[in-house]
């Protein structure tokens, strides 16, 4: 039950390493705040700045309106979840919820009742006389999970706790932590570099990129209106296409006229694989971008199909459903409505 | 479980065996069957005349008020050597752990006393701690406490185990702070956010995950109390004053060389073996077992 506050946080290693420069991020009661960003652009850091785990060179971090630059992981009351989930390899699994409760006082017949009550929760009962060494990696997370929970604290943290699952878990564990974190209905903050699970989980999605914040708000408005050509490129699997305009934006980089009413100062211009459609001779509707394309390569994956064609001077991926007909070869047009056109410009700002 | 290998010759194997077998019979069961023959001899100190006397010796030598004192006084001086040597190494490896700058430089200054050889180690401390010049022996005058290791029997085991632990700190240093970096930063970083303060966390966290490296160095440390040290009570105390450094080892080598009587010396030196072997294989069988973390 609290909030967390980040007012123009930064980070300087030593060795002058400027890994954070700067992020505002505003956190409501309850929310699950991912952040998602390419590797080595500071998550982590500032994952890690939150937890007290490491200093904050300046700006302040608030959490549950309390100044905490100065107050130790061990007052922060908050619990993280390590992508090597870093359970004590000495302990059981019992002793490993049990820790956190233990260092803070708790009688004794009370640890016992929380650690099995999170256990029944989590499906580690028949597990906890183990020792970590003796579980899947799937259950290790579980574990992770449990020591977190266990101590209800004020505020979740979790690094890339699904990174070391394979790809079934992971779906079903991304479900989990929803869920979980939406009935204990602790803040959380979430850093993941993988798109989708940052889609699926978010109630705040911060796309980060080179210590800085790109873009903060809901997973589906960043979908639909990127704030660069940074964040159209992460967000969306296959990213948006980005072709570049010249000469005032009026034509195409290969001199083919693009035939739409560019706004002022645009020198890209985006459109989702998702809303371009391959379109038989014919009529178009008004303010559609129409291209001659090539196609290069089919990525059949069964319920619908990526065709990557050359294009305007670049390259594109257009989403087609079902199994595509075209061929490596095949020249198509490949059309994509007005309503569906974003644009940047020489920045790559969003226009 | 590596397969094993089946040769179809039946001589072939035992050939390839030889040089080794060889080596091992002749420079170890050899001298220690002839150890454990002497001991049962009765010879005279010029080995003209020896009568074979079963186990008199033995029976001599345990009975001996001194080879009794002698068994105390290396019990009390390896375990207090083990533990000096482990406990200073230890609290210097977390100490060096916490170094921001130059933590190499400091790592590499803290190994050079291994390089000193023990009866110099032990002549630096017998000169430090010398009652009329040692420099150290003033100081602790100075502070009004009576220093007299050549007449005092226990400042003599002090001094003893302070310079037998001495030489073996940088050794320890060296594997503790190996086993520190061993131990996943993000453990302790788990710890402290699961509130343990920094002692908690040593006791609960580092400690129990060092312990392979505390038994290797446990037993690396009582073999070195126990076996190695005869140079530096050589050098520092010589056995004395009366009996009371005479440890297990130097009384082999007192009664062997210096009193002559080898017959006794033998039977000594057969129960060190003995001793040495129980020592190994309770380590290895007890306390290996609990430790090892995977
Ligand atoms: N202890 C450190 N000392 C110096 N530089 C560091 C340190 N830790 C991280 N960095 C640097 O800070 C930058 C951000 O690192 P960070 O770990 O926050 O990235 P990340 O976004 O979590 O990446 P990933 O997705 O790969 O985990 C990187 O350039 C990294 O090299
Ligand atoms: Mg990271």
């Amino acid at each position: 039950m609290a909030t967390v506050d980040l007012k123009d946080v930064k980070k300087v290693y030593a060795g002058g390493v400027e890994a954070v420069k700067g992020v505002s991020i505003a956190i409501p009661d309850k929310a699950l705040c991912v952040l998602v960003g390419p590797s080595g652009c500071g998550k982590s850091t500032l994952l890690r700045m939150i937890a007290g785990l490491e200093a904050i060179s300046s700006g302040t971090c608030s959490i549950d309106g309390r100044k905490v630059n100065e107050i130790g992981p061990t007052e922060r009351d908050i619990a993280m979840v390590f992508q090597n989930y870093a359970l004590y390899p000495h302990m059981k699994v019992y002793d490993n919820m049990a820790y956190g409760l233990r260092n803070r006082g708790t009688p004794k017949d009370e640890i016992d009742r929380r650690v099995k009550e999170v256990a029944e929760t989590l499906e580690l009962s028949h597990l906890l006389d183990r020792r970590p060494r003796e579980l899947s990696g799937g259950q290790r997370q579980r574990v992770a999970m449990g020591r977190a929970i266990v101590r209800s604290p004020k505020v979740f943290l979790f690094d890339e706790p699904l990174s070391n699952l394979d790809a079934k878990l992971r779906g079903q564990m991304r479900v989990e932590i929803k869920n979980l974190q939406r009935s204990l209905g602790v803040t959380s903050v979430y850093v993941t570099h993988d798109q989708l699970e940052a889609m699926t989980l978010a109630d705040m999605l911060v796309v980060m990129n080179a210590g800085l914040v790109e873009q903060i708000g809901a997973p589906l408005d960043v979908y639909e209106k990127p704030a660069s050509t940074f964040v159209a490129s992460f967000i969306g699997a296959p990213p948006m296409n980005l072709l570049p305009l010249i000469g005032d934006g009026t034509s195409f980089a290969d001199g083919s006229a693009t035939g739409l009413a560019t706004p002022a100062k645009a020198v890209t211009i985006g459109f989702r694989p998702e809303d371009a459609d391959v379109a038989a001779n014919g009529e178009v509707p008004a303010g559609s971008v129409t291209l001659p394309a090539t196609v290069q390569a089919v990525e059949p994956v069964g319920a619908e199909s990526f065709l990557h064609c050359a294009a305007a001077g670049g390259s594109i991926v257009v989403r087609v459903a079902g199994r595509a007909t075209a061929q490596p070869g095949d020249n198509l047009r490949v059309v994509a409505t007005a309503e569906s056109l974003h644009w940047f410009d020489q920045a790559g700002k969003r226009i | 479980m590596t397969p094993r290998v089946v040769f179809p010759n039946k001589v072939l194997p035992y050939l390839l065996v030889a040089p080794q077998l060889a080596i091992t019979l002749i420079f170890f069961y050899w001298p220690a069957g002839q150890a454990l023959y002497q001991s049962m001899l009765k010879e005279d100190p010029f080995g003209l005349k020896s009568k074979f006397v079963w186990f008199d010796n033995f029976a001599k030598v345990l009975s001996q008020p001194a080879y009794v004192n002698s068994i105390k006084v290396t019990v009390v001086f390896s375990v207090a050597t083990a533990a000096v040597a482990m406990g200073v190494a230890l609290l210097l490896a977390v100490m060096a752990e916490k170094v921001v700058r130059s933590k190499g430089f400091y790592r590499t200054l803290m190994i050079w006393p291994y390089a000193v050889a023990p009866a110099i180690a032990g002549m630096l401390f017998l000169f430090m701690f010398n009652p009329s010049i040692g420099s150290v022996a003033v100081l602790l005058r100075r502070l009004g406490l009576h220093w007299d290791p050549v007449l005092d029997g226990t400042d003599a085991m002090i001094l003893l185990v302070v310079a037998a632990s001495w030489k073996q700190i940088s050794y320890n240093f060296l594997f503790f702070v190996a086993g520190l970096q061993a131990i996943p930063k993000s453990l302790i970083e788990a710890a402290a956010i699961d509130g343990a303060g920094e002692t908690k966390r040593f006791w609960t966290i580092v400690f129990p995950l060092l312990a392979p490296t505390t038994f290797f160095l446990l037993v690396i440390n009582t073999t070195y109390a126990f076996f190695d040290t005869f140079g530096i009570v050589h050098a520092v105390t010589g056995g004395g004053p009366g009996k009371a450094t005479e440890t297990l080892v130097y009384k082999v080598y007192n009664d062997g060389f210096v009193n002559l009587l080898l017959g006794s010396s033998a039977a000594q030196s057969v129960i060190l073996m003995v001793i040495v072997i129980a020592l190994t294989a309770i380590q290895f069988r007890y306390v290996e077992r609990k430790v090892h973390y995977g």
